[in-house]
């Protein structure tokens, strides 16, 4: 169904009296709901002056949200570049003919996408230091969790969009004498990165998201540095919450926008993915709402 | 294996997993009914309701969910004084599950409605050609040919909620996260074996899981 108003009949004049009742039932509980939050907010003293002045203060910006920006930025375009490649390996891995290749890489997807992205950060924080002799920076803890969970999504992401290219592209490179790594370097794995782009954009606001437990650990991101530090400095922890959130809200729109965009732009475009191939049987989970 | 042979660690484990699998009970069933009304709300003929289902997902899809649980201790519990129990691990659990079920309400209400889009038009369009109203489409006709579509995505979302359950760790309930790193913190010459037994715990648990709902997605969906 393309579109909900398939659901219910253009309104006639007595749904449309019932339709504008609703709404103002709704927008009057709505508000009320808001008024109530509001007041709560008053009680507690969140609407003074003093608690929302740091964010006119050009310091604020500077010495904390920017620098947790920055460092939040970093990481996540840091692990994207790197779980991309893990991505791309392991699902070309995945689709190997050699067994001893085919079925340690689904393993280890199988299992990095298996387990919580906070246990891996953790262990390579707490864990593998004793294992090393040495620290490991928050900054690499946050960036190797990331790639590890997120290459992992992406390779089932990358193995669908290969499954899904009609095999005569394969077998008509195969027909010109191409070898088995031409074929995947110069005919499956380009046409299969053009339709999965829009899932790789999605991805990167999933990633984005899950760098903010890099605060755990202490990584100066930008929970840490506009929530956390701040706050600890001027005790506005609700009202940095709340500008930090639209931070990220407005960024991670912008991303899903683009994504979006992307989507439609690909299925307009020469490629289609066959309407049966787009969505085999096991691999419904492309992009996974973590942290 | 030493460190499990010790009562207290093994005892920590277990209570560890407990909190994770109640953190993902609750929430799975509070998402589930918050997500579905959203999902109601965001097909309904009211603009509002569709604009305040449109809100809810734009804002806590785009939120990470450490930034909503930091939120929910130290904005709702510290600041606005919101105790749901006057037990400490009590009061974070309902805490983390009002995190949790918000944000992941809003990954249910995207999965019902990308299956609300996949019944047929015939389908609704026959149900209001008999007369049916918008609830009767939806709840007769609508939804449950919907709700087969979407077992395989709820069943991510759902694997995806019991991981993100390790985050409340993060307000201070001991849930197996935060165990698992007290344990590597004491026991630094058995981290391997500390973080084969927790991260192989949940891939018992979620890989099973994904192919029991991959199973039951096969079985139940619509041949069309």
């Amino acid at each position: 169904m393309s579109t909900s108003t398939v659901l219910y009949d253009h309104p006639g004049p007595r749904a449309r009296v019932r339709n504008a009742v609703l709404s103002v039932v709704f927008g009057v509980g709505l508000a009320a709901l808001l008024w109530w939050v509001y007041a709560k907010f008053d009680q507690a003293g969140q609407w003074e002056g003093d608690l929302w002045k740091p964010f006119t203060e050009a310091s604020t910006w500077t010495q904390f949200i920017w620098p947790g920006l920055r460092q939040t930025l970093l990481a996540a375009v840091t692990g994207m570049v790197l779980s991309l490649t893990f991505g791309i390996l392991f699902a070309v891995g995945r689709l190997s003919d050699h067994r001893w290749v085919r079925i340690p890489a689904g393993a280890i997807v199988e299992f990095f996408r298996a387990v919580p992205l906070l246990i891996m950060i953790f262990f390579i924080f707490y864990g593998v230091p004793f294992l090393i002799q040495g620290p490991v920076s928050a900054f690499w803890s946050v960036v190797i969790g990331l790639t590890l969970y997120n290459g992992s999504v992406l390779a089932e992401a990358f193995r669908a969009g290969i499954r899904s290219i009609p095999t005569g592209q394969a077998e008509a490179a195969y027909a010109v004498g191409m070898r088995k790594s031409q074929v995947m370097q110069l005919i499956l794995v380009p046409q299969a990165a053009r339709a999965m782009l829009p899932v790789i954009v999605s991805q990167l606001v999933v990633l984005l998201k899950d760098t903010a437990l890099g605060y755990i650990v202490a990584f100066p991101e930008l929970l840490q540095r506009g929530v956390n530090d701040l706050s600890a400095n001027r005790g506005n922890v609700v009202a940095a919450a709340i500008v930090v959130a639209m931070i990220y809200i407005v960024i991670n729109s912008m991303l899903t926008t683009l994504a979006n965009w992307l989507d439609r732009r690909t299925r307009r475009r020469a490629f289609r993915i066959p309407k049966q191939a787009t969505a085999p049987r096991d691999d419904t989970t492309v992009t996974e709402p973590q942290g | 294996m030493h460190v499990f042979a010790d009562p207290t660690n093994l005892d920590a484990y277990l209570s560890g997993f407990l909190w994770i699998l109640k953190l993902t009970g609750s929430s799975a069933v509070l998402a589930l009914v918050l997500g579905v009304l959203l999902a109601a709300f965001r097909v309904s003929p009211v603009p509002v309701l569709r604009g305040f289902g449109a809100a809810w997902v734009n804002i806590f899809r785009n939120t990470p969910l450490t930034l909503i649980i930091f939120f929910c201790y130290f904005g709702l519990f510290t600041t606005l004084g919101l105790t749901l129990s006057d037990d400490l691990d009590q009061n974070n659990y309902w805490l983390g599950v009002v995190g949790l079920s918000v944000y992941t309400a809003a990954f249910v209400c995207e999965a019902v409605r990308s299956g609300i889009n996949t019944v047929p038009p015939g389908q609704a369009e026959a149900a209001r050609a008999i007369g049916l109203t918008f609830f009767q489409t939806l709840r007769i006709v609508v939804l449950p040919q919907a709700g087969r579509a979407v077992v395989a995505p709820l069943g991510s979302v759902l694997i995806a909620l019991c991981k993100n359950a390790t985050i409340v760790g993060t307000i201070g309930l001991i849930e197996a996260s935060s165990v698992m790193k007290q344990l590597i913190n004491d026991n630094g010459d058995a981290v391997i074996p500390i973080f084969l037994v927790f991260a192989g715990t949940f891939a018992a648990l979620l890989i099973p899981t994904g192919y029991f709902f991959g199973w039951l997605a096969n079985r139940l969906a619509v041949k069309r």
